[in-house]
């Protein structure tokens, strides 16, 4: 049916209110950069200039492998977490934003998202809730590099004595989202988070009270006081970028067995373990590598 | 229950409808009871056996009735209405309900995108939310026992435009605004006019099946804000409700249950689905809010006083007079 037939007709027909034609998209101006993920770039520039000396003078941030990342297409990048405020997720989104020019999704605790401020500031430098469907849509739909931590909460809370031991990985599920999706699984094993901010022992009784996951006392507040809180140890990072994992699975399947899944979680963790402990062989000094 | 759904103004808005065979006089008491208080539909009605139930008048608003009323008209009122559509030899073949995004409730351990079988992260506790999931539940199960009537749900994310008054609208268009100290979500938007257009498209298609409808996009609550340029108000993050009832009482902000959680945390909605289904909003998230304070400005300006109706009567209107939907009822 023609347009004007049928305005025709409605006119004829007496029609009250003006109908709603389909016209051209309607779009806004936007006054932000902010992203559909709270991923702001221009608070993103302001936090790597921030970071930067912290990042090349301080912990002297060496990389490995970097080319193993792709610079196009989605990849869930997986690695070891440590440290009580952990250091090693603002080094890692650093250090490939600056190398390779692309954005990395950091994915953590939904936790993060509660805290008045930081949960703002954490979505504007790049942090989104680690939600399967989060995940999903990242590197799938849009081709996104994203960060996970399979350790989850576990990683950074254990104790000085546990360091470089990796804890479970979760129930396996950044396997499954890899294989969902389609994308690679890309290891990066980091050396010196550990000793940025080591925890000397955790307050559980207070972490229930506040309703946090955990509550530390590290090594930096017993040496520099409440300064400790947030200054970290200038110990030396490396990271070394492992071969990129992929599954011989179709993806986009709802469910996969969860017993592969669970087989592929262990290979890597047992991969990246045994590289952590070799990259420590090499390692002469904590401080300067 | 008939006294309580007639004496609300809401009940003007209760049905669009398709025709069919505009002969056989309706004698489903519903019908006969909303016809009361809406003459020119009531003639509409007895002259026509009903064949579409387009079921628009779910509350989504707890600042527009209070709580009691509110269950009345979207629980109760939504069983009269499935009853009368699902009893033997009824006439009904398409249900389409317009129920909202509120269904999956805002919370932070949700996903940034619900898609439509992403069930919600955390319990309902408002009213208005827990009464639409119970309708939701109602039509889920209606669909089941009538396969053979096409039944579609439709989730609007927050509705805004030119005429319609929600407590964000109402916030926006004020000088102050709330917002929750050290929270800045991102919320979505869909424009009244897509709406409709999408009611519409449903409807005409039949289409069934459950569907996001949300303008593309996000904004975060600040930047809602400075377009529509008005202060943000941060309140405490916590005691929130209690730091924010004064405020209410007095009449510079509007703040419902509902809005606590979407201030602090957000919400998307995947609208995948009703795009694989042909329909596309015409307005992205931003678009529809500049349209939005667009008219509040001229508004002003020219101190016109906000129209009294909401888009529930358009649809209605074009459900009367669109020819779209007597050819499709096979009215010559």
């Amino acid at each position: 049916m023609t347009p004007s037939k049928e305005t025709l007709q409605r006119e004829q027909r007496g029609a009250l209110v003006a109908l709603p034609r389909a016209e051209g998209p309607v779009t806004g101006t936007r006054l932000t950069d902010v992203d559909e993920w709270g991923r702001s770039e221009h608070s993103r520039s302001i936090a790597r200039k921030v970071f930067a000396p912290l990042y090349n003078n301080w912990f002297r941030v060496e990389w490995e492998g970097l080319e193993k990342i792709p610079r196009k297409g989605g990849a869930l990048l997986i690695a070891n977490h440590a440290a009580a405020i952990p250091s090693d997720a603002p080094v890692i989104m650093h250090g490939i934003e600056e190398e390779l020019g692309r954005p990395v999704y950091g994915m953590a605790d939904f936790f993060f998202r509660e805290v008045p401020y930081l949960g703002t500031v954490w979505a504007r430098v790049g942090g989104v809730a680690a939600h399967p469907e989060n995940a999903l849509r990242l590197l799938r739909d849009q081709g996104q590099l994203t960060l996970v931590f399979p350790e989850g909460t576990k990683g950074p809370s254990k104790t000085y004595a546990d360091r470089y031991r990796l804890r479970r990985f979760g129930r396996g599920g950044f396997v499954e989202i890899a294989m969902r999706a389609g994308v690679p699984v890309i290891p990066i094993c980091v050396v010196g988070a550990e000793e940025s901010m080591p925890i000397v022992f955790r307050l559980p009784a207070l972490a229930r009270i506040l309703g946090v996951p955990y509550v530390p006392v590290t090594a930096n507040m017993l040496a520099f006081g409440p300064a400790g809180l947030g200054l970290y140890f200038p110990a030396k990072f490396k990271l070394r970028v492992l071969d990129p994992v992929t599954f011989d699975v179709p993806s986009g399947q709802e469910r996969y067995s969860k017993s592969r899944v669970m087989e592929e979680a262990e290979t890597i963790r047992r991969h990246m373990q045994e590289t952590l402990y070799e990259m420590l062989r090499e390692r002469r000094s904590v401080w300067f590598g | 229950m008939a006294q309580a759904l007639e004496s609300d103004p809401e009940v003007e808005m209760i049905l669009g409808m398709g025709t069919r065979e505009p002969t056989v006089p309706l004698e489903r008491a519903e019908f006969v009871r909303a016809d009361q208080t809406y003459s020119i539909l009531s003639r509409i009605v007895r002259a026509t056996q009903v064949d579409t139930i387009v079921h628009t008048f779910l509350v989504v608003d707890s600042t527009r009735v209070p709580g009691r009323a509110l269950h009345e008209i979207n629980v109760i009122g939504t069983m009269n209405l499935l009853a009368a559509a699902g009893q033997s030899g009824s006439p009904v073949r398409q249900v389409v309900v317009k129920s909202s995004t509120l269904v999956y409730g805002s919370a932070s351990t949700d996903p940034a995108w619900f898609r439509e079988e992403v069930p919600r992260t955390s319990p309902a506790r408002s009213r208005v939310e827990r009464s639409l999931l119970e309708v939701e539940g109602f039509v889920r199960d209606f669909a089941e026992d009538n396969p053979a009537t096409v039944v579609s749900v439709l989730r609007f994310a927050n509705v805004l435009g030119t005429d319609i008054v929600t407590p964000i609208s109402s916030n926006l268009s004020k000088p102050l605004c709330p917002s929750v100290s050290g929270f800045d979500p991102l919320l979505q938007f869909v424009e009244e006019d897509d709406v409709v257009r999408c009611m519409e498209h449903v409807t005409r298609n039949r289409i069934p099946g459950l569907y996001n409808v949300a303008g593309t996009g996000k904004l975060p609550w600040s930047e809602v804000a400075e377009i529509c340029g008005t202060r943000l108000l941060p309140l405490s993050p916590v005691a929130t409700r209690t730091v924010a009832a004064p405020l209410v009482r007095l009449g510079l902000i509007e703040f419902p249950p509902e809005l606590e959680g979407l201030l602090r945390f957000g919400r998307g909605v995947d609208t995948t689905r009703i795009t694989k289904a042909g329909f596309s909003c015409r307005y992205t998230t931003s678009g529809a809010v500049e349209s939005f304070i667009r008219a509040v400005r001229l508004r002003r300006s020219v101190g016109k006083a906000p129209p009294s109706y909401t888009y529930e009567q358009d649809v209605e209107q074009f459900f009367r007079h669109s020819p779209a939907v007597t050819h499709l009822g096979g009215d010559v």
